[in-house]
């Protein structure tokens, strides 16, 4: 009795933040936008008994979702999304691994330390974070203040408002995801492996190729899907950093919802945003089972 | 243990005692004197919940929700209009709101499009949509002699893109930007047409312009042009003023102005009105007497540098706002003024994916 509360944990956990609410979105994303307070229809009535949940499930249909493929800036937002999201995921990745890789490697005591110093951004507001860059990287900003006075550059370089900023906030927001499962697998990476590869006459390099690579790969592919899934729904660095055309699909949900007050499509939108990231989800989830069976 | 739980209860009973004196007011950010919101405490005895926005679409999507827990809430003429269609709003009760004796006739026939006989509404602030310069700059780049109160300087592809490389925004707002846009063109349907003929003008004449633009967005030019970061950009009246004051108070070499376009201008209103599911309607209907009381309004106005629909309040204004046209325009600059209607649902889309386009290129 009590491992089956156990196991039930989760899956109610599962069923009431998840899944309750997609299904509230999909029902959204089957009725039409009208002018009222909520602003769509049909609302189910429960009063009129059977009778209102019929005429409920007879009025949806999946008129939204022929909508998104009437005009291409949906799919071309999709693409872009993921492309922002795919090149940022990379960037954090070159930029977490050294540094994932450096503090695994430093004397054990530190580790705590370093440890610390990754996750204490979190300790100011992610918004606030996201201010600070835009202070900056403006032109009169502090990264151009300094070029020039180093005479590096003659004049302010643009970065605020162009996609160069949205890269920079999306590696900056989304580094200690990276940072985190790398160093969680590197710092369990027995030294003595790589000890014996110098001896059987590694260099270095092939040594770490040979071996920390392969046995980091799971704490890489974790990072890898941390950053890159809420990377591609991501709102709030495109709208602050971003210029006016960056285009991604969180801004154009947010057109749907707050301009055309058109929550059906908005839905439909949310929806099949949904469906795409599924398959990467269901990859990272396959990832973690495998690990811990090979733990196991 | 006994004693806890008394206390508990006590403590459970004073909450419920103070909910009941609360009144939530939703205003746009940067729009009060907060004295006010002490005097009105003190005054009345009821706490005041006081929060802030920063657009109608963001208040339009709590009103359509519902169940905001608001009871004073401030949309523009355009979105309350539709809001009310919606059913968001309750009836004001005019026996509680003596002080609306006070208002100002020429305002209230304005609003009287959105909200007629002001039976959800009353008017809290209005402006203009028109033009922020900095001087120094726009003189340099265009020449002594270049007009400041021109919507050339923001449509006339020719002069933007010379001003192009001190920066220039506009508002991310299309139900502003482009009634401007076919008052420059001089559009013979006038500034508020919605026909899919006046949007392919418009389009037009912003696409012209695109390339120079450095930004679409709401409330960042306030900043930047009082630092200098920018030297143009369509905005709103109050704003533009307060860009001018604080570029005026850091000293740092930047004059900014506020210019009522000479084609005509926008002129909108923002209405407080009470959301039909209000808590607490009662402690509503006396904030509202209580913006509404002279003096009050006039501290808020002195405060915001925004003009009110008071009429009782113009005695106790400073003079540098009601002697200030751009912020109370003289008779034939308020005659060159036009209100724009709400969008339907349909030309909502035409219009929010034409601004998309506009923006991204997509």
């Amino acid at each position: 009795m009590r491992r089956l509360i156990l196991i039930a944990i989760p899956y109610v956990w599962l069923l009431a933040l998840f899944l309750i609410p997609f299904f509230i979105v999909v029902k959204i994303s089957l009725s039409d936008v009208a002018l009222a307070r909520p602003p769509y229809m049909p609302q189910l009535d429960w009063s009129a008994g059977w009778e209102g949940i019929r005429n409920f499930f007879a009025a949806l249909d999946f008129e939204n979702f022929g909508f998104l493929t009437t005009d291409d800036l949906y799919w071309k937002a999709y693409l872009s999304s993921l492309q922002i999201a795919g090149i940022s995921t990379l960037l954090t990745l070159i930029v977490g691994f050294p540094i994932a890789y450096g503090m695994a490697r430093a004397p054990e005591h530190w580790r705590p330390t370093l440890m610390m110093l990754v996750i204490l951004p979190f300790w100011t507001s992610f918004l606030i974070r996201v201010y600070a860059w835009m202070g900056i990287l403006s032109q009169n900003g502090l990264l151009n203040g300094v070029l020039m006075s180093l005479g590096v550059i003659g004049e302010p370089l643009t970065i605020l408002n162009t996609d160069v900023a949205v890269y920079i906030g999306i590696v900056y927001t989304y580094l200690p995801f990276m940072i985190l499962p790398i160093y969680a697998a590197l710092e369990k990476l027995d030294s003595s492996l790589l000890e014996a590869a110098e001896d059987l006459g590694c260099s270095r390099l092939t040594a770490f190729w040979l071996i920390t690579v392969p046995l980091s790969k799971q704490g890489v592919i974790a990072g890898c899907f941390l950053v890159f899934i809420p990377a591609v729904g991501e709102f709030v660095i495109p709208s602050l950093l971003g210029g006016s055309e960056t285009l991604m699909i969180g801004k154009v949900l947010y057109e749907e919802f707050f301009s055309n007050r058109d929550w059906p499509v908005a839905s439909a939108v949310a929806v099949v945003l949904l469906l795409i990231l599924v398959i990467p989800i269901v990859l990272f989830q396959r990832n973690e089972q495998k690990q811990r069976e090979a733990e196991g | 243990m006994t004693r806890s739980l008394i206390a508990l209860t006590a403590a459970m009973a004073m909450g419920t005692a103070a909910l009941a004196d609360e009144v939530h007011v939703y205003n746009w950010s940067d729009y009060i004197d907060e004295e006010l919101l002490t005097k009105f405490e003190e005054e009345t005895g009821i706490e005041l919940v006081y929060d802030v926005f920063d657009s109608n679409e963001l208040l339009e999507t709590k009103m359509l929700a519902g169940g905001s827990g608001y009871d004073v809430v401030v949309p523009t003429g355009t979105f309350l209009q539709r809001q009310i269609m919606a059913g968001a709003f309750q009836p004001l009760d005019p026996d509680k709101l003596p002080n609306r004796e006070n208002m100002w006739d020429t305002i209230q026939k304005r609003t009287d499009v959105y909200d007629p006989d002001g039976e959800y509404s009353i008017n809290y602030m209005w402006g203009t949509t028109g033009i922020g310069a900095n001087v120094g700059k726009v003189r340099e780049i265009l020449g002594e002699d270049a007009e400041l109160n021109s919507l050339s300087l923001i449509f006339d592809p020719a002069k933007v893109e010379q001003l192009s490389e001190c920066g220039i925004h506009l508002l991310d707002a299309p139900t502003e930007v482009i009634p401007a846009a076919l008052t420059y063109a001089g559009w013979e349907g006038g500034p508020d047409d919605k026909s899919d003929e006046a949007m392919a003008k418009a389009e037009e004449v912003i696409t012209a312009i695109r390339p120079y633009i450095q930004k679409f967005h709401s409330s960042e030019y306030i900043n930047a042009l009082a630092n200098g970061d920018i030297c143009l950009a369509l905005g709103w009246s109050g704003d533009v003023l307060q860009a001018r004051d604080r570029a005026a108070e850091a000293d740092n070499g930047v004059e900014v102005t506020y210019e009522v376009p000479k084609e005509g201008a926008l002129m909108w209103f923002d209405q407080m009105a009470i959301p039909v599911d209000a808590p607490n309607p009662d402690a509503a209907h006396k904030f509202l007497n209580f913006i509404m009381d002279a003096q009050n309004m006039a501290a808020a106005s002195n405060y915001v540098y925004y003009a009110n629909g008071n009429e009782a309040s113009q005695e106790f204004l400073n003079e540098d706002v009601i002697g200030d046209t751009a912020i109370y325009p003289d008779e034939d600059t308020l005659e060159n003024t036009y209100t724009v209607t709400p969008f339907g649902p349909k030309e909502q889309r035409t219009l929010t994916r034409l601004w998309t386009k506009i923006k991204s290129g997509t």
